[in-house]
């Protein structure tokens, strides 16, 4: 008893003392991502490091970033949230933050500044789409192609999708609407500032799934990332939209004969996100790996392993060579200048109303 | 014996209680213990099953966010007559504004706005907009709150928008469930969705229409291959278990892949055939990505539920009887048909109810090799309950799914009789 209450009364104190220290701070974590190849990115940027000047700290990596928004709503429910951060892509994230389950960041006071002294919310910028959401990286849902099939005029255009006489053969396109609806009004001439209007409307829906139409036939409908560099590689298809670090892979580390199309590719964005009712020893914790494991200098480290660009723009410059294969990975990033001359930039918001919607709309088509 | 009879008392053990009394105190204790037994079993079942599934369902039909969020102004909004076209009264704005303040403080308001987003694609933003500014409201000095929050957003002004606050206000709906079946509740009443969003009952059909084929094609594989397991000598036998067992060691994801490898255009499959010269390269054939594909892979994946229940009722069926029927006259095909066939009827019962409501249930293999035309329901409830986050709709679609199981079930007790399914 005498044991139990001189515990009570010493935690009473330090939670009113209020100042978190290193003994206040839970010593396991217990992270959330992807698996593979970005994971190992994290694993080796800034994990590795933290636990290196935080021996007593030990992680355990959950891959469940797939399934994060429907097991984090489960924890919820059950009262029981063993998870301390998630990986979760944006649109994951709006929705985590509007059902409640993750926390409000204040990125100014949670984050660090730039090393000249920008605050945080200026150093990621336009990028902090979400008031849950601490972005790491930028990727793009884009095209790679066989350079062996398309001739001697490789396609510059995304609008060469659609071009079945120049360009005979099968694509590969993802099961979603996201994306796919946005390609084919550009390419069915609507300007790119006025996609989402049109969307807005049945008649602008059924003009995207009308230009998705004339390609129907040809396309390989994939779920999974790792699907498209496959049937690339196997020659099944000509073209195929993925991540871009995944066919980085393909081209840079198993050498495949795939080439890059940059044109309209679709940035999306990759980052942190707190969930919501931790307990304050874990909640410390985390917060104090993720200041650290988003600063400039680690999100530059990211990036010499896996072709995603870092989601500060302090971080851009520090970018180098790939840490094995040894090539400079500016060129590879999506954010590049030479990469990003035509970009499409996907509207959280509009996608977060509309999703659902869409996806009905696009499921019966895909039926028809 | 002829003493008993007459005996006119009851009949008493030999320790004087009545023999009834004493009997069923005997029986009874037996049953507790049986049902101490079986009690872990019988608790894991209901926190591991029966709970689940009454949360399923309950699900499917709870709706209480609008009014716990809403109170006020679902109050205010029971007079307004959502036919008239006219936007509600200032009173109803007043109270929406005060609700939005409370929601906003509590963070509730988005929780709202998805739940109505479902129904009417955009009202998630017109929350999470407002709920923004809703904080700051001053409820004394603010007013008027009609022009304030259509200030805020214009959707405010859009009576579609209080309509479905107000359709969706009761705690218990039925819109998942009509949703699930291609409907939606209209101005004047439940109507059909349009044509270019109904999906949910082709899927529905489509899915049981292959789940049939699946186990039909599995029969008429696993029938030969389990008659071949009863009857081998034991060592031969015991090596095709192994071949049949395999399959149940490896893992699904690596089994459906395979099959990518074989069946697609640049696959193994493909390739032979143009090399044989039975198709040009030019006209490869498309197996996979449709419902071919899907039939191919899951009757492999779920051969082995068919084999295994035929094989231990085949193996119960003794030789004898197939050569007493020849021996008595019957041709090979009728001493199979008429003798031997009927007595593996129950391993095909089994074996059939197994591999149908497995098969319906299958979403990983359709996703991966299904392409358009070869995907389940599943697919929709899983992309429902992990994506879109809409789990009544998935509680509703499963739902469905389960009454289905049970109606099949329940036919097939009809017709085939449910004693008649054996496992050996």
């Amino acid at each position: 008893m005498k044991l139990v209450k001189i515990l009570l009364a010493s935690s009473a104190l330090t939670a009113t003392a209020g100042a978190v220290s290193a003994e206040d701070m839970a010593n396991e974590m217990t992270l959330v991502s992807w698996g593979g190849a970005y994971q190992a990115s994290q694993l080796k940027a800034y994990v590795e490091p933290y636990l290196e000047m935080h021996p007593e700290v030990s992680v355990t990596w959950d891959e469940s970033s797939a399934e994060a928004v429907a097991k984090l709503r489960a924890m919820n429910e059950a009262g029981n949230v063993t998870w301390d951060l998630v990986d979760a892509t944006i649109s994951d994230t709006m929705r985590l933050c509007d059902e409640g389950l993750v926390e409000e960041i204040d990125h100014d006071a949670d984050l660090a500044d730039a090393p000249d002294g920008t605050k945080a919310s200026e150093d990621f910028g336009d990028l902090l789409v979400s008031d849950c959401f601490i972005p790491q990286i930028v990727y793009s849902t884009t095209f790679g192609y066989r350079t062996d099939m398309v001739g001697d005029t490789p396609p510059t255009s995304v609008c060469d999708i659609f071009d079945l006489e120049k360009y005979p053969g099968k694509r590969a396109l993802q099961k979603r609407p996201i994306d796919n609806v946005e390609w084919a009004l550009h390419c069915d001439g609507v300007a790119k500032d006025a996609i989402y209007d049109v969307l807005g409307t049945d008649e602008g829906v059924n003009q995207a799934l009308a230009k998705l139409d004339t390609i129907k036939d040809q396309v390989v409908w994939w779920t999974a990332g790792a699907e498209t560099p496959q049937l690339l590689a196997d020659g099944e298809v000509v073209f195929g939209s993925t991540f871009n670090g995944r066919l980085f892979s393909a081209i840079a580390e198993q050498n495949q004969p795939i080439g890059m199309l940059w044109d309209m590719q679709s940035f999306d964005l990759d980052g942190w996100v707190v969930p919501a009712g931790l307990p304050a020893d874990r909640k410390a914790r985390v917060m104090d790996f993720l200041k650290f494991a988003t600063d400039t200098q680690r999100l530059a480290d990211q990036a010499k392993y896996i072709s995603y660009g870092p989601a500060r723009m302090s971080s851009a410059p520090l970018v180098g060579k790939h840490a094995e294969l040894g090539i400079d990975m500016a060129p590879h990033m999506p954010t590049d200048p030479a990469n990003s001359g035509n970009v499409h930039v996907y509207d959280y918001e509009w996608w977060a109303d509309n999703r659902d919607d869409l996806n009905a709309k696009f499921e019966a088509w895909l039926a028809k | 014996m002829s003493d008993m009879t007459e005996m006119s008392g009851p009949v008493l053990a030999a320790d004087g209680t009545p023999l009834k009394r004493s009997l069923n105190k005997a029986l009874r204790r037996q049953k507790m213990r049986a049902l101490l037994l079986i009690s872990p079993l019988l608790l894991f079942i209901m926190v591991s099953f029966i709970l689940p599934i009454a949360d399923m369902l309950y699900r499917s039909v709870e709706n209480k966010i609008v009014i716990e969020t809403l109170p006020r102004s679902v109050k205010a909004l029971a007079d307004w007559d959502s036919a008239s076209g006219e936007l509600p009264q200032e009173a109803v704005y007043a109270a929406m504004a005060a609700d939005l303040k409370d929601a906003a403080e509590a963070k509730t308001h988005t929780k709202v706005g998805t739940r109505l987003n479902y129904e009417n694609p955009g009202m998630s933003s017109v929350f999470r907009k407002t709920g923004r500014k809703a904080k700051k409201f001053d409820l004394e000095t603010g007013g008027p709150w009609k022009e304030a929050l259509i200030e805020i957003n214009e959707d405010w002004a859009d009576p579609d928008v209080w309509r479905t606050i107000q359709t969706y206000s009761p705690p218990v709906t039925a819109g998942y469930f009509l949703n699930a079946v291609d409907m939606r509740v209209g101005s004047d009443g439940a109507e059909m969705r349009p044509e270019s969003e109904q999906i949910y009952m082709n899927l529905l059909k489509r899915t049981l229409w292959m789940s049939l084929l699946i186990t039909f094609s599995c029969i008429v594989l696993a029938y030969p291959v389990a008659w071949l397991l009863a009857n081998l000598p034991t060592r031969q036998a015991n090596l095709l278990m192994i071949l049949v067992l395999l399959p149940f060691w490896t893992s699904l994801l690596v089994r459906t892949s395979a099959w990518k490898i074989l069946l697609q255009q640049q696959g193994v499959i493909n390739d032979i055939l143009v090399w044989i010269g039975l198709v040009s390269d030019d006209a490869r054939l498309v197996i996979i990505n449709n419902q071919f594909g899907t039939i191919v892979a899951m009757t492999h994946i779920l051969l082995p539920f068919m084999i295994l229940p035929m094989y231990s009722v085949m193996q119960t069926i003794p030789p004898t009887y197939l050569r007493a029927a020849k021996s008595l006259g019957a041709t090979d095909w009728t001493a199979f048909w008429r003798v031997y066939f009927p007595q593996t009827i129950p391993g095909i019962g089994a074996g059939s109810i197994l591999v149908f409501i497995l098969a319906i249930g299958y979403y990983i293999t359709p996703a991966l090799v299904g392409g358009t035309k070869g995907t389940f329901i599943s697919n929709q409830i899983a992309f429902h309950i992990s994506t879109s986050l809409n789990w009544g709709l998935a509680s509703a679609l499963g739902a469905i799914l389960l009454a289905v199981v049970l109606v099949l079930y329940w036919a097939y007790d009809k017709i085939v009789g449910i004693d008649n399914v054996k496992l050996g």
